[in-house]
């Protein structure tokens, strides 16, 4: 499948791949390192087309959204993005996503590329009440703008003062480069930055609109090599990686984003017996003593005995240092503890630090 | 398009060798180097140890992922270029100056199912 931006890509010099039966750039010319540092310094433009938009509305939309996601849903403004998990029964995550709340009575759930079915069929049927569930991914186009200079950028091609949207605040009908959007201060990278949603017919006008007006602040087009790493970094889970249908949110560390106090959703129920009971497996942080790349599948152990296995690893171009986040055994997971990653068969040292390797100042 | 280096040898995994007399140099191609992006870390093997023609050679780490690295004739490592440990980008940089390993070739007869200058330019050719 191809986004609207695939002839940009192209005509950029984009190494095109199939990333889950998309066509998209896993980087451009500079290379996943520039790339990477030049979305920390300056911007970065990502074509994030493949991701799925559900549009859930009705007068029982916030009863129906709150009983598929994990966090507190009641404490959004009208106008607030919040991230969220959808769990099993079991505990196990569904898909991690973001919740967009433009009413009570209207919801924007925006979901991973890889789970977009799943995640619909999983919405349709657990419909409840007066609720219509709209699936609008292969109608949205959606480009992430990340990076310090993000606002000063897309400021000259907006109608509205960017200012005013806070961080995981989002606003509709903005008109980006005269293109009907919806424009949420939102991102995967760490950084400040916005994500824009427009009609799919229009996807390759915005993409272009901002990439010429970054021109002068030195944009670079990302593709999602340093989409990835740039998260990693950052430790934001990535689905299949740190969370998946195996490991709960809990486990994943992402126990703020699981309101098991506030809330009932599916799952929290197992979820609440497994925070009582202590949890089995933890997610920590790692980085490399000795030399070797930690990858993801990668065995992890202490005294030659396996404890655990890497989620996601890889060389950090901010750190200029091999890092990696791992599943193991709680018992192996204090901050400041020796811990070997067994890289093709051999244990290499690595020492657990604190989560996340990498954390913005953002503008508030 | 790759640049490719004249008096070498070449794999269709992408490696050169350089012969000297009963030794090779052994790197990886210009096309290797650009399609496994930015180079983090280079597993060197051990000197000394025995080497076959098709067989591992290292493991070349980029930013991307693992690759492996097979060696283009059979013999022994004879010495191991310790600047990579350090300076892995130097592979990015110029692949044709950065050899990996030094190999005291067992047969030299191998090195006429390699792949000469021309030969592996249309190979090239004909995978883009």
């Amino acid at each position: 499948m191809k986004t609207p931006m695939f002839q940009d890509h192209v005509a950029l010099g984009g190494t095109m791949v199939d990333f889950g039966g998309w066509d998209l750039p896993v980087h451009y010319a500079p290379g996943i390192k520039d790339e990477h540092r030049n979305v920390r310094i300056k911007a970065g433009l990502f074509d994030v087309s493949h991701m799925g938009e559900f549009w859930i509305t009705g007068p029982d939309a916030f009863p129906f959204v709150q009983s598929l996601v994990s966090n507190d849903i009641s404490v959004m403004c009208d106008g607030q993005v919040q991230y969220n998990m959808m769990c099993y029964p079991e505990g196990g995550v569904v898909d991690d996503l973001l919740v967009y709340k433009a009413s009570n009575d209207r919801f924007l759930l925006v979901v991973n590329a890889s789970n977009v079915d799943k995640d619909f069929e999983w919405v349709k049927s657990h419909l409840s009440g007066d609720v219509k569930a709209e699936n609008a991914s292969s109608a949205t186009a959606e480009v992430a703008l990340q990076g310090p200079l993000a606002q000063e950028i897309l400021q000259s091609i907006v109608d509205v003062d960017l200012s005013e949207i806070g961080f995981f605040f989002f606003r509709e009908n903005v008109t980006v480069a005269g293109v009907n959007a919806l424009v949420s201060r939102t991102g995967y990278t760490g950084e400040d930055g916005f994500e824009v949603y427009v009609d799919w017919e229009e996807g390759s006008k915005v993409w272009n609109a901002i990439m010429e007006a970054g021109k002068s602040f030195g944009i670079l087009p990302i593709g999602l090599g340093a989409r990835d790493s740039l998260r990693f970094e950052a430790c934001l889970p990535l689905y299949g990686h740190e969370i998946d249908r195996d490991i709960t949110p809990l486990e994943a560390g992402l126990g703020f984003f699981v309101k098991l106090d506030s809330s009932d959703f599916i799952g929290s129920e197992a979820l609440r017996k497994m925070k009582s009971e202590g949890l089995p497996r933890k997610t920590v942080a790692l980085k490399m003593v000795d030399k070797g790349v930690p990858r993801h599948g990668y065995p992890v152990s202490v005294d030659g005995r396996e404890v655990g296995h890497v989620t996601t690893g890889g060389y950090s171009p901010t750190l200029e240092e091999n890092i990696a986040l791992a599943l193991v055994e709680a018992g192996s997971a204090e901050v400041g503890g020796k811990i070997n990653v067994v890289i093709r068969g051999k244990d290499k040292a690595a020492e657990i630090v604190k989560k996340p390797f990498y954390r913005k100042n953002y503008k508030k | 398009m790759a640049e490719i280096k004249a008096g070498l040898k070449y794999t269709k995994e992408h490696e050169w060798i350089k012969v000297e007399g009963e030794k090779g140099y052994v790197g990886i191609s210009d096309y290797a180097q650009n399609a496994m992006g930015d180079i983090v870390f280079v597993e060197l093997p051990e000197v000394g140890q025995d080497v076959s023609a098709g067989g591992d050679l290292c493991v070349v780490e980029s930013v991307k992922g693992a690759n492996d690295v097979y060696s283009p004739a059979s013999g022994k490592i004879a010495e191991v270029n310790e600047d990579l440990e350090d300076s892995p980008e130097k592979i990015n940089e110029d692949p044709y100056g950065s050899w990996i390993a030094l190999v005291e070739l067992s047969d030299l007869s191998e090195l006429d199912g390699l792949m000469n200058e021309e030969a592996y330019r249309s190979y090239c050719e004909g995978l883009e």
